[in-house]
């Protein structure tokens, strides 16, 4: 830090977090640590889940799947919302970190989500007969990868990424508003069209010995998702990094060039 | 407010007499409609049954195609950037323009239904319900439908990106709309749920497309 620097008033802990240099030095020692946690996690997640949780007395073993689908469903919509929180540091504070966190974690939310339908249809083909039902919950899910495809399309059409975090920061602040329209529009059409379907809520009870390995597994899954956020972001910083040298080395040599 | 009116002017003027553009749309949009026997067959049950639900597919699709043209001569012109500077602000030039493109895109889209209804064999009460349905959502789709413009005009190849963002988005009207048209007489829960989409995102929509043509043109 320079002196005129530490003339200035002092920033919070977060903006310092927060600048793109202070990120990079700071989340490379942190990424090793993490993934040793997220692993741990992980394995204490898979063995409550596959060895120490019972069967379900109707669904048998299928039951298992939940511990992989329920935290995929989770992050489907977590990510979002670390989405919108980004898009408003781009358009509020028009933070260079904002725009990298919102532009990585959008591939990662659309992996997430299509993992939760994924594992969702296998679940669904022993326990209800069917791969694919116009269940609610089934259909805003999949309307939500839509719009992460979306996102993840606007990105890559544009070549001026500035000008990109901004525009995409504005359709994911449209998005979250038309989520919740999205999910209670479909909830209203299916229950229009299918009163009483083969899909019945388990009921919010659940024995402590699912909840174990669930919450386990979600936490799990959350850190899985921080971490590859943390690595997708400075990947991120470190290819628009190599990208500006790129670009000054050709200017370099067109001014060598030209003389 | 008359520069609110003048912008209208503008568009409707622009639309006229360079012409054509309002026709065609409505020409693919009956196209779409005259598909579907061929896809499904002649039987005029199950057309009629589907009519709604087709000529509602054909309306949506056939505002999504126009998207592009709401913003995109504008902004190669230079006349939104002009816009920019105005004396009124950008957000009321936004909403003229999309209520004068609710005017060219929609409207010719409506007043052609009954060609649709004879095609595909929809009897009169349901007809009215779906012209109905279609005067109070198709503004909810140029609403939309204007932020995706907003979004994708500095796009050179936006033309198909905007529907891609916007579909999804639009889901709910396409439920609501269509549900209005099935729902049994004297239950108006989905025509008053597609009337508030309605006149929120007519409402919303200036603020968010004026913000994506700020931001993105800096």
């Amino acid at each position: 830090m320079t002196d005129t620097a530490t003339q200035l008033k002092k920033p919070n802990w977060f903006s310092r977090l927060a600048h793109p240099g202070a990120f990079m030095s700071w989340s490379r020692p942190a990424l090793w640590p993490l993934g040793l946690v997220t692993s741990v996690v992980f394995a204490i997640g898979l063995w409550f889940a596959f060895f120490n949780s019972p069967a379900d007395y109707q669904m048998g073993e299928t039951v298992r799947i939940m511990y992989i689908h329920v935290p995929n469903a989770w992050l489907s919509q977590f990510v979002y919302g670390i989405m919108v929180v980004a898009s408003l540091g781009t358009l509020v504070w028009r933070h260079p970190l904002a725009d990298v966190a919102a532009k990585s974690a959008a591939p990662l939310g659309a992996t997430f989500t299509a993992m939760a339908l994924f594992s969702g249809a296998l679940w669904g083909r022993p326990t209800w007969g069917t791969f694919w039902e116009w269940d609610g919950r089934m259909t805003s899910t999949l309307i939500l990868l839509f719009i992460y495809l979306g996102i993840i399309a606007l990105w890559r059409a544009f070549d001026d990424q500035l000008r990109a975090a901004r525009i995409v920061a504005v359709v994911t602040l449209v998005g979250a508003l038309d989520i919740p329209v999205i999910k209670f529009s479909v909830d209203w059409w299916n229950t229009l069209h299918q009163p009483a379907s083969i899909i019945t809520p388990t009921g919010p009870k659940m024995p402590p010995s699912l909840l174990t390995p669930l919450f386990t597994m979600m936490i799990a899954f959350t850190l899985l998702f921080v971490l590859l956020h943390l690595v997708s972001m400075r990947t991120e910083i470190l290819g628009r990094r190599a990208e500006t040298l790129g670009r000054q080395a050709a200017a370099k040599l067109a001014t060598v060039g030209a003389a | 407010m008359s520069a609110v009116f003048a912008v209208i002017g503008r568009e409707l003027r622009l639309a006229t007499r360079t012409g054509g553009d309002a026709l065609t749309l409505v020409l693919f949009f009956v196209m779409v409609g005259a598909v579907v026997p061929f896809a499904i067959g002649p039987d005029r049950t199950l057309l009629a049954k589907l009519a709604p639900g087709l000529i509602w597919i054909a309306a949506f699709l056939s505002m999504l195609l126009g998207l592009d043209r709401l913003f995109r001569a504008d902004e190669d012109d230079g006349s939104l950037l002009l816009f920019r500077h105005a004396a009124i602000p950008l957000e009321a030039v936004v909403a003229a323009k999309v209520l004068a493109h609710w005017l060219l895109s929609a409207v010719p889209l409506i007043v052609a239904t009954p060609l649709l209804a004879v095609l595909l064999a929809l009897d009169m009460p349901s007809w009215g319900r779906t012209v109905l349905a279609l005067l109070i959502g198709t503004p909810a789709l140029t609403a939309f439908g204007a932020i995706g413009a907003a979004v994708t005009v500095s796009l050179k190849r936006g033309g198909l990106l905007a529907p891609v963002l916007i579909l999804p988005l639009c889901i709910p009207v396409l439920i609501f709309g269509v549900a209005l048209v099935a729902a049994p007489d004297g239950s108006n829960a989905a025509l008053l749920f597609l009337a508030a989409l309605s006149l929120v995102s007519v409402a919303f929509c200036p603020f968010a497309a004026a913000l994506a043509l700020r931001v993105g043109s800096e």
